[in-house]
């Protein structure tokens, strides 16, 4: 089983600051290296493919700048785990083929600990499973095709999508 | 004699009827996923052509309906250096290449212009490529902000799927002071839901004090439901918004229907009062529109910046609320007061009015019709600065360096704090 590394924040994390105005005008790859600078400035050049973000409610306000949700799939982010999202960053995110996990329990997990995504949720080092709210099958589809465009790519050239 | 109400009769939210028009349903369920057919997608130079053509280009697919979309360049204009000018070069040629009908360049930001060329009108289902996109509902139009891949399945498709939310209402009673607006009501409704409190359902703003607004207040208050993270911020449509979509040139047969778009009496909404007459002018401190307090707490603050400007806070009815302010006055020493009205339009009958000469000689010095400082991609403030703005959002580092310190109000408020370099009750002005 995989385990994920954890990375923890607050509250409220809004779009400014996973994707600064400032960079707004550049590619993914310079908005991705300015990352939640203002929270965490080690984040984007510590951060491995595969860790996952541990926040608090209300993660995802602000913006419909989908560039929040593609600089935590540019750098490999496998997941946020928040007990609540923004409702736009929530679509965003799945249309760019990122998991986000609703987990009321979020903010019993620490910086650091390794966790394991399992379908009934997140899996502590200790085997307490903390429970997340259950994804529709479509958009699901969508985080294991890697996205909407993928989705609609498959559609074009006539293959079913999984 | 009891007969069971027939499901076909269940009183419906008016975001179920619009929702359910969309879907090409009698009704919907709150809770049910539909699919909807989009009646009309909105994008800027920032959201649009520069993220949509490659994908579209990759997929080899075509727009669904040119005449359905309308792209407005707001955000990067006027181009500030070689980044802004490609990327505002990239939506003047792709509006060419896809020939698009409805492109408004350089005359407003997008919330604005949209219902000012008489696009929105009561019962339509409509998507923006800008989280302000809720601005749309104070027509009676389900509109929402989506992001870019999303925006590429609508073009592609002409559809789009929406869960049906439940609705929140807000009821509205009483009067509001002189003074005070339809700003402070969404400062102080922000403040009691929090940033996430719509929980991404549809508020409907509602009651006497709100059908007593003008359009364009009426604008502020669906244009802030994303603050209160709505999806979409509703108001049902009624002579105000008909005698409005009249004056924008849309046709009386748009409006036959017009009246129909309310929420149905004991459909199943859930209800939370306030009380227009006694509400305060609001003040959001930093860093979140929620943080917000009565002015009075923060009356010693002392500033550097006035900036009215936005979506949210610099329409007409915006302009002539500072300037009933600012009239005769000059604002205090120290104080810059910026202005960067909304839209071209509003700008031009407020200088018809007078309004901008009232604005220029109390010292304001007058900026592009663009979203300018509240997007934060152009000019910001300086390292440090005190502001008070009459914007949306004063997330840290969104208007600057980090260090800027940034107060949300009222363009009344904004124009009273000016005129005495510090936070200052309009009230004592007037």
């Amino acid at each position: 089983m995989t385990t994920s590394r954890v990375w923890k924040l607050g509250a409220d994390v809004d779009t400014d600051a996973l994707a600064p105005g400032a960079y707004m005008k550049n590619g993914i790859d310079v908005i991705a290296q300015h990352c939640l600078e203002a929270l965490r400035p080690d984040f984007a050049a510590a951060v491995r493919p595969g860790d996952v973000l541990v926040a608090g409610p209300n993660f995802g306000i602000g913006s419909s700048r989908e560039q929040a949700a593609g600089a935590l799939v540019h750098l490999g982010v496998r997941a946020v785990i928040a007990p609540s999202f923004s409702g736009l960053f929530f679509r965003n995110a799945f249309n760019l083929g990122l998991l986000l996990l609703t987990c009321p329990e979020a903010e019993q997990l620490h910086e650091g600990d390794g966790v394991a995504l399992v379908p009934e949720g997140v899996q502590c080092a200790d085997g307490t499973v903390l429970p997340c709210q259950p994804i529709p099958d479509f958009l699901m589809d969508m985080v294991h095709a890697g996205g909407l465009m993928n989705v609609l790519k498959q559609r074009s050239q006539g293959t079913p999508h999984a | 004699m009891n007969h069971a109400p027939s499901p076909l009769h269940t009183p419906q939210t008016l975001a179920q009827k619009l929702i359910a028009r969309a879907a090409g349903q009698a009704q919907v369920a709150v809770g049910e996923v539909v699919t909807c057919q989009v009646d009309l997608a909105m994008f800027h130079d920032s959201s649009g052509p520069r993220r949509l053509k490659p994908m579209l280009d990759a997929l080899g697919a075509k727009i669904w309906d040119p005449a359905k979309v309308v792209l407005v360049m707001d955000h990067y204009v006027p181009a500030q250096d070689a980044d802004a000018q490609r990327i505002v070069q990239i939506a003047r040629d792709t509006a060419r290449e896809w020939r698009l009908p409805n492109v408004i360049d350089s005359e407003g930001i997008c919330h604005v212009v949209l219902p000012e060329r008489g696009h929105l009108r009561p019962g339509m289902l409509c998507v923006g490529g800008d989280s302000h996109s809720p601005t749309g509902g104070a027509f009676g139009t389900y509109m929402f902000g989506i992001g870019a891949t999303e925006m590429l399945g609508v073009v592609v498709t002409g559809e789009i799927w929406v869960q049906v939310p439940r609705t929140l209402r807000m009821q509205w009673t009483g009067q509001l002071a002189h003074g005070v607006c339809a700003k402070d009501m969404m400062l102080h409704m922000i403040a009691r839901f929090g940033m996430n409190g719509g929980q991404y359902q549809a508020v409907e703003f509602a009651g006497e004090a709100v059908m007593a607004l003008g359009m364009q207040e009426r604008m502020t208050l669906s244009n802030m439901s994303a603050e209160m993270g709505a999806q979409a911020g509703l108001i049902a449509a009624d002579d105000t918004t008909c005698a409005y979509l009249r004056s924008v040139g849309v046709n009386e047969e748009a409006l036959q229907q017009a009246h129909t778009w309310h929420t149905d009496a004991g459909a199943d909404c859930e209800d939370f009062a306030f009380d227009a007459s006694s509400l305060s002018p609001q003040v959001a401190a930093p860093h979140s529109p929620a943080n917000t307090r009565a002015v009075g707490d923060y009356a010693d603050v002392a500033l550097d910046v006035a900036y009215i400007g936005a979506c949210t806070g610099a329409k007409l009815e915006d302009l002539r609320a500072a300037a009933q302010v600012l009239r005769g006055h000059h604002v205090a020493q120290g104080v810059r007061l910026l202005v960067a009205p909304a839209s071209a339009r509003d700008q031009a009958q407020a200088e018809r009015e007078g309004v901008m000469q009232v604005l220029r000689d109390a010292g304001a010095q007058v900026l592009p019709n663009s979203c300018g400082a509240c997007a934060g991609y152009g000019a910001t403030f300086e390292e440090g600065a005190t502001v008070i703005s009459s914007t949306a959002r004063n997330f840290k580092g969104r208007m600057g360096p980090a260090s800027v310190q940034v107060y949300l109000a009222s363009p009344w408020t904004v124009a009273a704090s000016a005129l005495r370099g510090r936070i200052s009750d309009v009230r004592e002005l007037l």
